[in-house]
């Protein structure tokens, strides 16, 4: 049976859709069959941070309305054979997207794929409400700062109670995935702590991502940053989607690095 | 002709404004027809609560009913509810009840979605068991029973930043933390087993007795029937502490649990 999780936050630029293509990436490479859905009418992003934005010929709304086909209209990715993306319009505002429509989709590509990933527009408007409104999981991306973790404990709040799910009593699955977080900064006093977030959030802690050079690099190169295996960030999400996937993996990057003596005189990074 | 000018001026103002609004009602929900039973039972009710169905209006919801209901039945079930201060306005249900409405009177209403749910009347002044609709002889008036468990509202999951909540009739009791940007609102009491970070009102129809229970108090406001404190005021003393606030005249007393 089909899984569909959404990647969500309601705040801006926290790095869903890093998240949502790091997730579906590593969900692939792991052998399931996984499509990434980019649910940002008007503001396309994920086909760039997937690299594959010289292969968009149709879009989500073109499917929605009939203009194209499944076949004509998922880009398969050059990385692995199990993973698809849909993208969205670039020319089209959120009020295309139609619930009939957005569920004929999905219930489209649960017959074909394990996994279906939504990235999430930011906001609580259309767009977001049915991005989440078919899940059964939800990851919410938060970073380590009041408005962030403000704007997540209302998309909690929308989960519970404006979802498909929820409507028919039962409960979306909630993880929570911390990004851009700088243990030195926590230290320091100057960003909150994983405790302070799940404290005031309190749904399970999915994962954390360190702030890393690589998210920006490999956004920019059009490549997963999970699938740079090397970096904090990369390492991160790794262990983030073996956890999605049930299994206990302890927390990484939680605290700061000591920094040896010839670092420290010489600043090295 | 100053004075035709002025006149038409009048003329032309509006008198009305349409408009929409939604109004919470009353549903008596008629599960079976038993007239006698329907009398003894309300009666009970309105015994607990008098205040509760004076000029209450009320839609009698006949979408559960299964039985025929004729025009004599209707009219004698309306003046049951007429005897103990309800003020039946519509009934609600299918077309079948068109006619019906009609030689009654009553407006008839489209039957209701699945979202209903049923109030639980506060027992006042004193406390006596939860009114439950089973047709058993009525409780000793006279014995002291403890508090009704089931008149009020108990929430087990978290209450999130945007959503509100209303235990009407009763109190609220909170299993879970209640973020900030929250909102309690009960007619009793509010106890919440968590952090209170958002806003908590209690006593909203104007109990002076109700109390605010809670773990930790780190809430944006707090009131009891209309008298309340903000973040800014509760920040001095126990803040983060587990506290009961309760009215002592005109002031908002908390004191440590």
């Amino acid at each position: 049976m089909a899984k569909i999780i959404v990647v969500t936050s309601g705040k801006g630029g926290v790095g869903k859709t890093t998240t949502s293509a790091a997730i579906g990436t590593g969900l692939a490479l792991r052998g399931f069959k996984t499509v990434i859905v980019d649910f940002d009418v008007g503001l396309r992003n994920l086909d760039l941070i997937m690299g594959c934005e010289r292969r968009v010929v149709y879009d989500f709304v073109n499917l929605i309305n009939g203009d194209s086909n499944m076949n004509q209209t998922l880009i398969k990715d050059k990385r692995s054979e199990n993973l698809f993306i849909l993208p969205a319009s670039q020319t089209r505002d959120k009020d295309a997207l139609t619930p009939e429509g957005v569920e004929r989709v999905l219930e489209e590509l649960k017959e074909n794929f394990d996994y279906i990933v939504c990235d999430s527009p930011a906001g609580i408007e259309k767009g977001a409400h049915l991005a989440m409104y078919f899940a059964d999981e939800a990851v919410v991306v938060t970073n380590p700062e009041v408005s962030s973790v403000r704007d997540s404990d209302r998309i909690l709040g929308l989960l519970s109670s404006k979802s498909r799910r929820a409507e028919n009593g039962e409960k979306i699955k909630e993880h929570l995935l911390l990004t851009r977080y700088n243990p030195e900064r926590v230290e320091n006093g100057e960003m909150l702590s994983v405790a302070d977030v799940e404290d005031i959030l309190s749904i399970p802690l999915l994962g954390v991502i360190p702030e890393s050079q690589a998210v920006l690099k490999a956004s920019n190169q059009g490549v997963p940053v999970i699938m740079d295996d090397k970096s904090d960030a990369g390492q991160a999400y790794s262990d983030a989607v073996e956890r999605l996937l049930g299994k206990d993996v302890a927390h990484r990057f939680l605290e700061a690095q000591k920094k040896g003596l010839l670092q420290r005189l010489f600043g090295g990074r | 002709m100053t004075a035709d000018t002025t006149l038409d001026l009048l003329d032309n103002d509006p008198v009305f404004h349409l408009k929409g609004g939604m109004l919470t009602m009353t549903l008596v929900e008629l599960i079976r027809l038993a007239p006698e039973q329907f009398a003894r039972q309300l009666a009970e009710k309105v015994e607990q609560a008098p205040n509760f169905f004076v000029d209450t209006p009320v839609v009698i919801a006949l979408d559960k009913l299964s039985e025929p209901l004729s025009d004599m039945t209707l009219r004698h079930l309306l003046s049951i509810c007429r005897d103990h201060g309800l003020q039946p306005v519509a009934l609600r249900g299918g077309e079948d009840f068109r006619a019906l409405a009609g030689n009654a009177d009553m407006v008839l209403l489209p039957p209701g979605r699945q979202r209903e749910k049923p109030i639980e009347v506060a027992a006042e002044p004193a406390p006596k068991p939860a009114p439950k609709a089973e047709p058993a002889p009525a409780p000793a008036p006279a014995a002291p029973a403890p508090a009704p468990a089931g008149s009020g509202k108990i929430i087990t999951e978290p209450v999130r930043g945007g959503q509100q909540i209303y235990a009407r009739g009763g109190d609220l009791i909170v299993l879970a933390p209640v973020s900030a940007g929250a909102e309690l609102l009960a007619d009793g009491h509010i106890h919440v087993y968590g952090p209170l970070r958002g806003r908590a009102l209690a006593g909203v129809t104007g109990d002076r007795q109700a109390r605010i229970f809670c773990q930790s108090l780190e809430a944006e406001l707090v009131s009891i029937a209309g008298q309340y404190k903000v973040a800014e005021d509760l920040r001095k003393q126990q803040w983060k502490a587990p506290v009961q606030i309760s009215l002592e005249g005109d002031r908002l007393k908390i004191t440590g649990l």
